[in-house]
C-alpha cells in the first residue's frame, strides 16, 4: 500500500503540483485546503507526513501545527511547513512550533521529493 | 350678592381647581405629542408675564398715587430690554439651549468653569433676594381678603389673615411640587406650569382693563375727562426725581434679566429662539396695557375714596366702592393670578438652582460618583420637592415675622437691587471671554455683602439705630446709608450705585489679574461665540469610560428610555448599531450636557470626570503637556484661540498616531503578503516548467499543465500592473482621456467586467432611470473603479443571498453613486485603512484570489484625479461605498 | 478658528437683511434717549416743569411708537434672517 501524504494548501495550482510530484514518487496524496479538515482528517487516518503551507484562510499553518502538538494522536506525525513569505521569523516560529522541516516557495521538485522521503523516515 | 369670606374662598378655590385642569389637560396633550400650540410664540410672551406680579397688579396704583409716573420705569426698563431682543436675549436663550442651561446660578457656574461656588454663590443670593418677594405675594393675597371680606357683619381678624396666607402657600407648594418637579430634567420645560401661567396672564389682564375701563368710562366720564382730572390731580406726574428715573429704569431691565424667575421663563422654558421676534414687541405690549390704567385709577381713587385709604388695593377697593361686586370679585381673581404665578415660578427655579447647587455638590462631595448616581436622581427630586417647600415655608416665614403693613413696591425694589447683583458676572460672561470665576466670585461676593448691608438689612430693621447713624465699629463711613461719607442720596439709589460699582469693579479687575482655568476658556469661548458654531466639546479622551459603565450611569440619571435613546442616537452616528457608542470626547460632552439638565453642570461634569477618572486626559492634563512652550504664547491677544488650537492640534495627533501604528503593524504584514503574492504563482510555474521539461506526461496533461502556467503567469502581470498603476497615479502621471458618456453604460460596463450576471448569486438591484446622467470624465478609470467595488461585494458580502445596491443621486450638481451590500461590512477599526495601499483584512475580508490589497487604494488615487471622492459609508447595514463625481464634469454634459 | 471674513459686496437682499438687524440693534438704545428726556423737565414748581397730562401723554405715545417700531422690525426680520450673525 503507498504511503500516504497530508497535503494543506489553499492555492489550487501548488496542490495540482505537489499532488502530481509526490504521486509520482510513489505517495497517496489526500488535499485539503483549511486546516480544520485537514486536523479532522488528520487525527482519522494518521498520515505519515503532513506537507503544511503556512497561510491558509481562516486559521493559520502555524494554529494548525500548534494543534496537531498539543494532540496526543497526532503529537509524533512529522510536518513540513511551507512558506511563501520567506521570512526568518516564520522558520523560527515554525521549527519552535514543532515542525520537522520548513521550505520556502518556490521549491525545486526534487528537493520537495527528497525532503518529504527525508521527514517520513526513508 | 354681597362678597363675603366665603365667596373669596369658593372663589379662590374655583379659580385653583381651573388651574389644575388647565395644567394637567395641558401636560396630557403634551405627552399625547398633540401640544403643537402649547409651544406658540403667544404662550411664550404670556409666560413672560409673571413679571407682572402683585407688586404690579395692586402696587403700581399705590405706587402712582405716592409718586407719579415714577412707577413707569419698572416696565420701561423690561421693554427696552425686549424690544433690543437681538441684541441681548438671542444670545442668552441660544447659550441656555446649546449649554442645557437649568437656571441662572447654572448659566453662571456653567460659563465660569462649571464652577460648583459660583453656583452656590448665585444660588443663595437669588435665595436672599427673593424669599421676601415671595413674602409680598403672601401678603397682597391676605390684604386683598382682608379688603373685601372685612366690610362684611363678621369682620376678619388677625389670625384668619394669617390662615389666608398659609393655606396659601400650602396650595402653592402642592401644585408647584405636582407640576414643576414631576421630571428631573427641568430643561424638559414644564408645559403645564406655563399654560397655567399663560391663562393667568390673560385673567389678569382682563381684570386691570376692565378695572380702568369701568374706572375711564364709568366714574370719570370718558378719556377727555379723565386726562382733566389727571391734569388737576393734587399728585405731580413729573416729580423731578431724575435719579431715581434713571436709575429705576436700568435696574428694572437689569433685574428682568437676573431674577430667577425670568430667566426660567424666559431661557429655560423657551421652546424655540424665535418666539423672542414676538414677545420682542408683544411683551411690551403687555406691560403698556397694565400701565395703561394705573394712572387713572390712582387720580380717581384718590378723589373719590376716603383719605387715608391704602392705595396699594385700590384696584380692588374702587369697584367696592361703586357697588360693583362682579368687577370687584374679578379684581381680586386677576390680583391672586398675579401673586401666584410668580411665587409658582419662582418657587421652582429657587429649588432648581437649591438642589443642583447646593445639595447636589454636597452629596456629591460626601459619596464617591460610581456608587450613587442611582441614589442622586432620587436625592436629587427630594431636594427640589423639599426645597420648593422650604422656599414657600421661608417666604410665609418673612410674612409672619414682618407682617403688614410695608409698602409694596419697597420690597420689590429690594429683591431687584439684589438680584441685579448678578448682571455683571452675567453680561461679561456673555461678551467677554477675559471673564474669570475669581473675577465672577469677588464682584457677586462684594456686590452681595454691599446689598445687604446698605438695603437688604437696613429693610429689616436689624441693624441697631447706632450702626445706622454711626456704621460699624464706629467706623461713621460704614454707615449703611451713606457709605464712605457720601449722604443725601436715595437710599436705593445709594445702595445701587454703590454695590454695582464694587461689583463690576472687581469682576473686571480680579478678571484681568487672574488666569482663568483651561474649562473656563473652554467655556467662555463656547458662550461668548455661541453663535458661531455648534457646542463644542470640552474634555479629551476619557476612552476607558466604559459605554456599559456610562449607559447604566446615565439611565439613572435621565431615566431608562431617555438613556437607551440617547445612546443609541449617538452610536447611529458613529456609525455603528447597538446602543453602545464609542466614549468619544464629542459624546461625552454631550452626555455631560444632557446629564447637566438633571443636577447641573458643575455635578455632570463632576460625575463624568468621576467615572472617567484614572485613564482621564483632560483638558487640564494637555495643557500641563503643552506647558512651557504653550506659556510664551499664553498672554499674546490670541491667547484663548490658541488654546483652542492647540487641543485640536492634539486630538488630530492622536488620531494620527493611532493610524500611523495600525500602518506600522501592516507594514510587515504587508511585505509578508507581497512576497507571498509573488511567490505563490512563481511555485506554480517552477513546479510546472519543471514537469513540463519531462519526456513522460500524457498530452492532455501536458496541455493543462502550461495552461496553468500560462494562468499564474497572467496573475503575475496583474500584481505588477497593479503596483505600477498605483506608482504612476500616486505620482501624478496619470493622463486622462476625458469622454462623454452615461453613467448607466459605465454601471453595466463595470457590472459585465466583474463578472456579475444575472444569475451570478450577486443579485443587483439598481433604478435605471436614475443612472442616465451624462458624465465627462475619463470613462475607463471610472469603469475600473466601479469594477472594483463590485468585485470586492462579489468576493466578500457573506450574506446568504447577497445583494448589491446601488443607488444614483444629484445632489448641488454633484453625482453621488452609492454602492452598498447586506453583508457584514467593515469593522470600524479597518474602515480608515481599507483606502491604503496593501491593506488587506482580516475576517471576511481576506484576500481573494487575484487581489494584492491595491484595489481600493488605486480607487482612491483615481477618483482624486478624476476630481472626486470614494469613501466608506458607515451604518449601512453592509459594506457601502459612496462615489461622488464633481459637479463640473457632471454639468459640462448637460 | 477666525472668524470669516464678511465678503465686502452681498446682494440686494441680503443687504437689505443686515440693515434691518442694524436698525433692531439701534432701536432700544433711540428708546433709552427718548426715555431720558424727562432728565431735562424741571421739578414741581420749578420752570419748564410739565403738566401732569403732557408727561402722561408724552412717555405712553413713545412708549406705543417703540411697540409698534419693534413690531415692524420683527416682522422683517424674520421674514428675511435665518442667519447666525450675532
Amino acid at each position: 500500500m503507498a504511503r500516504r501524504v497530508l497535503l494543506v494548501e489553499d492555492e489550487p495550482s501548488i496542490v495540482e503540483a505537489v499532488s502530481f510530484i509526490l504521486t509520482r514518487a510513489g505517495w497517496t496524496v489526500h488535499a485539503h485546503a483549511d486546516g480544520a479538515t485537514a486536523l479532522d482528517r488528520a487525527r482519522a487516518g494518521a498520515p505519515e507526513l503532513v506537507v503544511l503551507d503556512a497561510m491558509l484562510p481562516g486559521r493559520s499553518g502555524f494554529d494548525v501545527l500548534r494543534d496537531l502538538r498539543a494532540d496526543p494522536v497526532t503529537a509524533a506525525i512529522p510536518v513540513l511547513m511551507l512558506t511563501a513569505r520567506g521570512q526568518e521569523r516564520d522558520r523560527d516560529l515554525a521549527l519552535r512550533l514543532g515542525a520537522t522541516g520548513f521550505m520556502t516557495k518556490p521549491f525545486a521538485n526534487a528537493e520537495l521529493v527528497a525532503e518529504v522521503r527525508r521527514l517520513a523516515g526513508g | 350678592m354681597t362678597l363675603g369670606f366665603e365667596t373669596l374662598v369658593a372663589a379662590s378655590l374655583a379659580y385653583v381647581a381651573l388651574l389644575f385642569a388647565v395644567a394637567f389637560l395641558a401636560e396630557r396633550r403634551q405627552r399625547e405629542g398633540r401640544g403643537a400650540w402649547l409651544r406658540s410664540p403667544w404662550v411664550y410672551t404670556l409666560s413672560l408675564s409673571i413679571y407682572c406680579t402683585a407688586w404690579t397688579f395692586y402696587g403700581a396704583v399705590g405706587y402712582a398715587a405716592r409718586s407719579g409716573l415714577e412707577f413707569l420705569t419698572i416696565y420701561l426698563g423690561p421693554s427696552l430690554v425686549m424690544v433690543g431682543w437681538w441684541w441681548t436675549l438671542r444670545k442668552l436663550v441660544r447659550i441656555g439651549r446649546t449649554q442645557r442651561v437649568t437656571s441662572i446660578a447654572d448659566l453662571i457656574s456653567s460659563r465660569f468653569g462649571k464652577s460648583a461656588p459660583l453656583g452656590a454663590l448665585v444660588t443663595a443670593i437669588a435665595v436672599a433676594g427673593i424669599t421676601p418677594y415671595i413674602a409680598l405675594q403672601l401678603q397682597s393675597i391676605s390684604l386683598s381678603f382682608a379688603a373685601i371680606a372685612d366690610r362684611g357683619e363678621n369682620g376678619l381678624v388677625a389670625g384668619d389673615l394669617r390662615l389666608v396666607a398659609f393655606w396659601t402657600a400650602v396650595g402653592l407648594a402642592a401644585f408647584t411640587v405636582l407640576f414643576g418637579t414631576r421630571n428631573l430634567d427641568p430643561s424638559e420645560r414644564h408645559h403645564g406650569i406655563v399654560i397655567a401661567i399663560a391663562v393667568e396672564a390673560v385673567v389678569k389682564l382682563v381684570a386691570l382693563l376692565a378695572v380702568g375701563a369701568f374706572v375711564v368710562w364709568g366714574l370719570a366720564g370718558g378719556v377727555a375727562e379723565t386726562l382733566a382730572r389727571i391734569e388737576n390731580a393734587p399728585v405731580p406726574m413729573w416729580t423731578g426725581e431724575r435719579g431715581r428715573w434713571a436709575g429705576l429704569i436700568f435696574l428694572s431691565a437689569a433685574a428682568f434679566l437676573t431674577l430667577p424667575r425670568m430667566f426660567q421663563v424666559m431661557v429655560v422654558e423657551n421652546d424655540d429662539e424665535r418666539h423672542l421676534a414676538v414677545a420682542g414687541w408683544a411683551f411690551p405690549l403687555y406691560v403698556f396695557l397694565m400701565s395703561l390704567f394705573v394712572v387713572p385709577i390712582a387720580v380717581v381713587g384718590l378723589e373719590r375714596l376716603p383719605a387715608g385709604s391704602n392705595p396699594d388695593l385700590f384696584v380692588l377697593t374702587l369697584p367696592l366702592a361703586e357697588g360693583q361686586e362682579g368687577l370687584s370679585l374679578l379684581s381680586f381673581l386677576g390680583g391672586l393670578s398675579s401673586a401666584t404665578s410668580m411665587v409658582i415660578v419662582a418657587t421652582i427655579a429657587l429649588a432648581t438652582m437649591i438642589s443642583n447647587h447646593i445639595v447636589a455638590p454636597l452629596w456629591l462631595r460626601a459619596r464617591p460618583a460610581e456608587q450613587t448616581a442611582g441614589e442622586l436622581r432620587r436625592v436629587v427630586l427630594i431636594a427640589r420637592r423639599l426645597s420648593v417647600a422650604g422656599v414657600l415655608a421661608l417666604g410665609y416665614l418673612y410674612f409672619r415675622l414682618t407682617g403688614a403693613g410695608t409698602a409694596l413696591s419697597a420690597i420689590g425694589l429690594i429683591a431687584f437691587a439684589g438680584v441685579a447683583q448678578i448682571l455683571p458676572a452675567m453680561v461679561g460672561g456673555v461678551i467677554w471671554r477675559g471673564a474669570t470665576a475669581r473675577g465672577a466670585a469677588a464682584g457677586l461676593a462684594a456686590g452681595a455683602t454691599l446689598w445687604a448691608w446698605t438695603l437688604f438689612l437696613p429693610s429689616f430693621g436689624v441693624l441697631p439705630a447706632s450702626v445706622m447713624a454711626e456704621g460699624a465699629f464706629g467706623l461713621s463711613w460704614l454707615r449703611p446709608r451713606a457709605l464712605f461719607g457720601i449722604e443725601g442720596l436715595d437710599p436705593l439709589l445709594h445702595s445701587v450705585m454703590w454695590s454695582l460699582l464694587v461689583n463690576a469693579g472687581l469682576f473686571v479687575l480680579v478678571s484681568l489679574v487672574t488666569f482663568p482655568t483651561p474649562l473656563e476658556r473652554l467655556q467662555g469661548e463656547s458662550f461668548v461665540n455661541v453663535f458661531d458654531r455648534g457646542p463644542a466639546p470640552r474634555a479629551l479622551g476619557r476612552a476607558a469610560a466604559e459605554p456599559e459603565a456610562l449607559l447604566v450611569f446615565a439611565s439613572r440619571l435621565l431615566g431608562r428610555d431617555a438613556a437607551l435613546d440617547l445612546f443609541r442616537e449617538e452610536a447611529e452616528r458613529q456609525g455603528k448599531s447597538g446602543h453602545l457608542p464609542d466614549t468619544t470626547p464629542v459624546f461625552l460632552a454631550r452626555l455631560e450636557r444632557e446629564l447637566a439638565g438633571s443636577v447641573g453642570a458643575a455635578a455632570a461634569h463632576a460625575m463624568v470626570g468621576g467615572l472617567a477618572k484614572g485613564s482621564e486626559v483632560s483638558v487640564d492634563d494637555l495643557m500641563a503637556v503643552a506647558g512651557e512652550a504653550q506659556q510664551i504664547i499664553e498672554y499674546s491677544a490670541r491667547l484663548e484661540q490658541k488654546s483652542a488650537e492647540a487641543e485640536r492640534t492634539a486630538r488630530a495627533l492622536r488620531e494620527a498616531n493611532a493610524k500611523l501604528t495600525r500602518l506600522a503593524a501592516q507594514k510587515d504584514a504587508f511585505l509578508s503578503r507581497i512576497s507571498h503574492e509573488l511567490r505563490t504563482p512563481m511555485t506554480a510555474i517552477r513546479s510546472f516548467s519543471a514537469i513540463l521539461r519531462e519526456e513522460d506526461l500524457r498530452p492532455d496533461e501536458r496541455r493543462r499543465f502550461a495552461g496553468i502556467v500560462e494562468a499564474e503567469a497572467q496573475r503575475l502581470t496583474r500584481l505588477l500592473d497593479d503596483l505600477l498603476d498605483l506608482s504612476v497615479l500616486k505620482e501624478g502621471r496619470l493622463s486622462l482621456d476625458r469622454r462623454e458618456g452615461y453613467l448607466s453604460d459605465v454601471i453595466d460596463r463595470a457590472l459585465a467586467a466583474a463578472g456579475v450576471l444575472p444569475g451570478s448569486g450577486l443579485r443587483v438591484i439598481r433604478d435605471p432611470s436614475s443612472e442616465i446622467v451624462p458624465v465627462v470624465t475619463d470613462l475607463d478609470r471610472l469603469a475600473q473603479v466601479f469594477i472594483n467595488i463590485v468585485s470586492n461585494a462579489r468576493k466578500y458580502c457573506d450574506a446568504p443571498s447577497p445583494e448589491l445596491r446601488i443607488a444614483v443621486r444629484r445632489r448641488a450638481g454633484e453625482v453621488i453613486v452609492d454602492f452598498v451590500d447586506n453583508g457584514r461590512g467593515i469593522p470600524a477599526e479597518e474602515r480608515e485603512l481599507v483606502f491604503e495601499s496593501f491593506t488587506r483584512l482580516g475576517g471576511s475580508w481576506r484576500e481573494g484570489p487575484d487581489g494584492a490589497g491595491l484595489g481600493l487604494a488605486i480607487c482612491r488615487e483615481v477618483m482624486a484625479r478624476l476630481g472626486g471622492s470614494i469613501a466608506y459609508l458607515p451604518g449601512q447595514g453592509g459594506a457601502a461605498f459612496r462615489v461622488v463625481l464633481p459637479a463640473g464634469l457632471a454639468r459640462a454634459a448637460e | 478658528m477666525a472668524r470669516q471674513p464678511r465678503p465686502p459686496f452681498l446682494d440686494r437682499r441680503r443687504y437689505r437683511i443686515e440693515r434691518i438687524r442694524d436698525a433692531a440693534r439701534l432701536l432700544p438704545a433711540l428708546g433709552l434717549a427718548l426715555l431720558l428726556v424727562p432728565l431735562a423737565w424741571g421739578a414741581p414748581g420749578e420752570p419748564g416743569a410739565p403738566g401732569n397730562a403732557a408727561a402722561l401723554l408724552y412717555l405712553f405715545g413713545l412708549w406705543a411708537v417703540l411697540i409698534a417700531l419693534a413690531a415692524l422690525l420683527s416682522r422683517l426680520l424674520r421674514s428675511g434672517a435665518d442667519g447666525d450673525e450675532p
